[in-house]
């Protein structure tokens, strides 16, 4: 047997104007988990998509078991026995369970002369396999009906059931609640154990310490060097990915919490399963953390105090006047701003300019006549913007779609700015950020406070949210289960003991 | 990132494909062919483009925001009738209404305009409010207002019309019809909607990202239907102005050219995916088609084969097209 199950040497791939990867290798063992690690655009996606066949590499070669292959297209890599769970999950939600993990490869019968689809085989399968996974959903089930996590084990279920050697999984756990991340790794430790070898990209330090045998460090598209997992702690993994040490990962705080500027009470929604009877109280000047599992309603009552949800019942006070709702609108013109979880669903206009995208909710402020845009003064804020952020673009007339995750963060962030809202709520917002720019992000939102500003932050990174929170409000299927304000009291386990309170 | 020279060269006859294969077209017409490039043929030219921008112009609003408007062919069949029959000679004896006085011209265009707003309203409501898809809403009212035209003027064509509404068409200022400054009017008041209104702004956002837009305070609704009632008033105007041309009108007025002009604009850059689109690009498009259909008749190539060309120009157009988003990638 070949030291190595699958290597990778010398990959060299160059877009147009960019060289993706240079000279990269990587050396998988047998029966491993090999976590691939460096910052967004350090070209492990890249990486992972030639090894797969979903781009040709300009240089490289492959070795399976020491014999070197040709890998021209997904197909391909899945004769060879490769496998990938990807990142942006590309399911058909409005089909089966069965249908999705049989897409492609359908189990086919005679019927007279014509071949059809034997469904009876394609449903005794997929639930086989997702047994083979832990899972215990009905096949038939349509895919859009199921959780994120659960999509994602089907996804896996997937590759088991192509019977992959080398499975490559992409950020599997950027949307996966606690749970059903300990559940992804269950099903891990399984394969490994079946002497399957896995590729694991994320940018979870303690999922890469806990899973993870060794870990490949990329940046900027160049290799950086392998080690044993237990060789390096999670501050040298992080300076070898960024290059240089990473001292204080979250800010200092000078915030000081005020009086109290806006208070919910007992909201709930239309809908008996979101959220119900909620209440709580934000100062001025605070960063008032909301924690639970994914699907424990945060966003959902974070979008219904901003009129995108039905509200069926209670009230949102605004130094101390009830205000009514109904529109995004009237939300922010009580001076509430909302930063959404899915940045590219419902946050940027891809297509349009930084400008456009900044300028968006302040052209009411800024008419000449009452109805002439004056592009000067829209211009004179967004390039304040542009530098008050330190956003990295040559011109505000440059396409959002063209900068970093992070980057187009801070576009968001300067939007709402721009409308000077004394409530700022900012629901993931370091989701799919690397990690300098995370710290980016921290060091703006502890500065708003700092201002005087009022921010609610969702996160489910605990850490993340124990760092930045003043106080931590947690939330369990829909229903607000407690607030943690002393800083005594700041822990994982205290907050997970009321995320799972039901 | 420093291109070099040949790629600018690829980058620009790829960016402009159509337009150079149509400049290219338009030169050897010219030389193969007299009475091309003379005065007159020219204003030819731009007497038929104009109507068409005025209908482009209204549809480039509903494909930037990612919609389209089937409507738009029967909404002109519709406006042309009404027009046509508020503007008939006293004497004309098939006069529609025998005892009327024909109306001010002018009045008569706003009538228009305003008739086909409330239809383009309706259309508006039931896309924004009742989130009907922009295809199907738009495919309703084009039944609705093909029967009201039929019921309206009982089939029948009308002409005879007042000399101040043909004047219109064969009138001119500084030498140009008043066709033509009607299209140069309307392309100038789109431009100014477009770009310096919150109106165009919200537009572009609801194309680009109507999630996003609702997000971030923009009536996506109300400017929805504006966008819609807005271009079903430019259908009216354009079918005030072909009636105008042609001294009469049917109710087949203007049948089709809703689909010219989503491929006008398409083929001059308005993104059918949304929040891509300039006035130019409309103004590029019909003119791409004008001088296409100009150029075959003057080459002699039979009439009906010119459907196959024009099929043609817009599969290579669209495609050219989308290569520069793709490319972005």
């Amino acid at each position: 047997m070949a030291e190595y199950k699958l290597e990778l040497k010398g990959v060299c791939k160059s877009f147009p104007g960019v060289k993706a990867l240079d000279n990269v290798q990587l050396s998988l063992r047998p029966g491993t988990v090999h976590a691939l690690m460096g910052e967004n655009g350090a070209g492990k996606s890249t990486l992972m998509k030639c090894l797969f066949g979903i781009y040709k590499m300009d240089a490289g070669e492959i070795y399976l078991d020491g014999q070197k292959i040709e890998v021209n297209n997904p197909d391909e890599a899945m004769k060879h026995g490769i496998a990938m769970v990807h990142q942006e999950l590309q399911p058909i939600p409005a089909r089966s369970v069965g249908e999705n993990l049989y897409l492609g490869r359908f189990p086919t019968k005679n019927f007279g002369p014509i071949k059809i689809i034997d469904h009876k085989t394609m449903y005794e399968e997929t639930a086989k396999w997702l047994k083979e996974v832990k899972m215990d959903f009905d096949p038939k089930a349509q895919l859009g009906t199921l959780s994120i996590g659960q999509m994602q084990s089907v996804e896996i279920a997937k590759a088991v059931s192509q019977q992959a050697k080398v499975v490559i999984f992409d950020e599997p756990t950027s949307s996966l609640s606690d749970n059903e991340v300990e559940a992804l790794f269950r099903i891990m430790n399984d394969l490994r154990k079946k002497g399957v070898t896995m590729v694991y990209i994320s940018h979870k330090m303690d999922e890469i310490k806990r899973i993870a045998d060794d870990i490949t460090v990329m940046r900027d598209g160049t290799y950086v060097g392998t080690w044993r997992a237990d060789e390096l702690t999670t501050d040298q993994i992080i300076a070898k990915m960024v290059g240089r040490e990473l001292t204080n990962v979250y800010p200092v705080r000078e915030n000081k919490p005020g009086e109290v500027i806006m208070e919910v009470k007992n909201l709930s929604s239309i809908h008996t399963k979101s959220f119900q009877n909620v209440s709580f109280q934000l100062r001025k000047g605070e960063i008032l953390g909301f924690g639970g599992l994914v699907g424990a309603q945060r966003t959902e009552l974070m979008e219904g105090i901003f009129g995108i949800r039905g509200v069926a019942s209670g009230e949102i006070y605004m130094h101390g006047k009830k205000l009514k709702i109904k529109h995004p609108i009237d939300a922010m013109n009580a001076g509430i701003g909302l930063i959404t979880e899915d940045r590219r669903g419902s946050g940027i206009f891809g297509c349009l300019s930084i400008k456009d995208n900044v300028g968006v909710s302040v052209y009411n402020k800024y008419l000449k006549a009452g109805f002439i845009l004056d592009h000067k003064n829209i211009n004179r804020v967004v390039d304040d913007g542009i530098s008050k952020l330190s956003i990295k673009t040559p011109s505000m007339k440059e396409h959002i779609s063209n900068l970093s995750g992070g980057n187009q963060q801070k576009v968001i962030v300067s939007r709402w700015l721009a409308n000077d809202p004394e409530v700022l709520i900012m629901d993931e917002p370091t989701r799919g950020i690397d990690v300098g720019a995370k710290h980016e992000i921290y060091e703006i939102i502890h500065d708003l406070a700092k201002q005087g500003k009022a921010i609610i932050m969702i996160s489910s990174e605990m850490a993340e949210l124990l760092g930045m929170a003043d106080r931590v409000c947690v939330m369990c299927n829909g229903k607000l289960t407690g607030v943690i304000d002393k800083p005594e009291d700041m822990t994982q386990e205290k907050v997970m003991s009321y995320a799972t309170q039901f | 990132m420093v291109k070099t020279k040949q790629q600018k060269i690829q980058d620009f006859l790829i960016n402009n494909g159509v337009i150079i294969v149509m400049f290219i077209l338009v030169i050897y017409t010219g030389f193969t062919s007299k009475n091309f490039f003379t005065g007159n043929n020219l204003m030819n030219i731009l007497m038929n483009m104009s109507s068409r921008l005025v209908i482009a112009l209204g549809i480039a609003g509903c494909v930037i925001t990612a919609g389209c408007d089937l409507s738009a062919g029967r909404m002109i069949g519709f406006g042309g009738c009404i027009a046509g029959t508020l503007l008939q000679r006293m004497d004309y004896s098939n006069k529609f209404f025998p005892n009327m006085e024909p109306v001010n011209v002018f009045v008569a265009a706003i009538l228009v305009m305003l008739i086909c707003a409330v239809f383009g309203t309706v259309t508006g409501f039931f896309i924004a409010y009742l989130s009907v898809p922009p295809f199907i809403a738009t495919l309703a009212m084009m039944e609705i207002v093909y029967g009201i035209s039929l019921i309206y003027t009982k089939a029948t064509p009308l002409g005879g019309y007042v000399k101040e509404y043909t004047d219109v068409a064969n009138g001119k200022f500084l030498g140009i019809n008043y066709l033509i400054w009607i299209a140069v009017i309307v392309a100038a008041i789109t431009w100014f909607i477009f770009n310096m209104t919150r109106h165009g702004k919200y537009m572009y956002a609801i194309g680009g990202n109507p999630q996003a837009a609702e997000v971030a305070g923009v009536p996506v609704k109300k400017t929805l239907i504006l966008i819609y009632m807005k271009a079903a008033a430019m259908y009216g105007l354009a079918g005030f102005m072909l009636g105008a041309k042609a001294g009469g009108a049917s109710v087949q007025l203007g049948y089709g050219y809703e689909m010219e002009a989503i491929a006008a604009c398409t083929i001059g850059g308005v993104s059918v995916t949304g929040g891509r689109g300039k006035v130019s690009s409309a103004i590029i498009g019909v003119a791409v088609f004008e001088l296409l259909k100009a150029a075959l008749q003057y080459l002699g190539v039979d009439a009906n084969a010119q459907y196959i060309a024009i099929g043609i120009v817009i599969f290579v157009a669209i495609s050219l097209d989308i290569r520069k988003y793709i490319a972005k990638k």
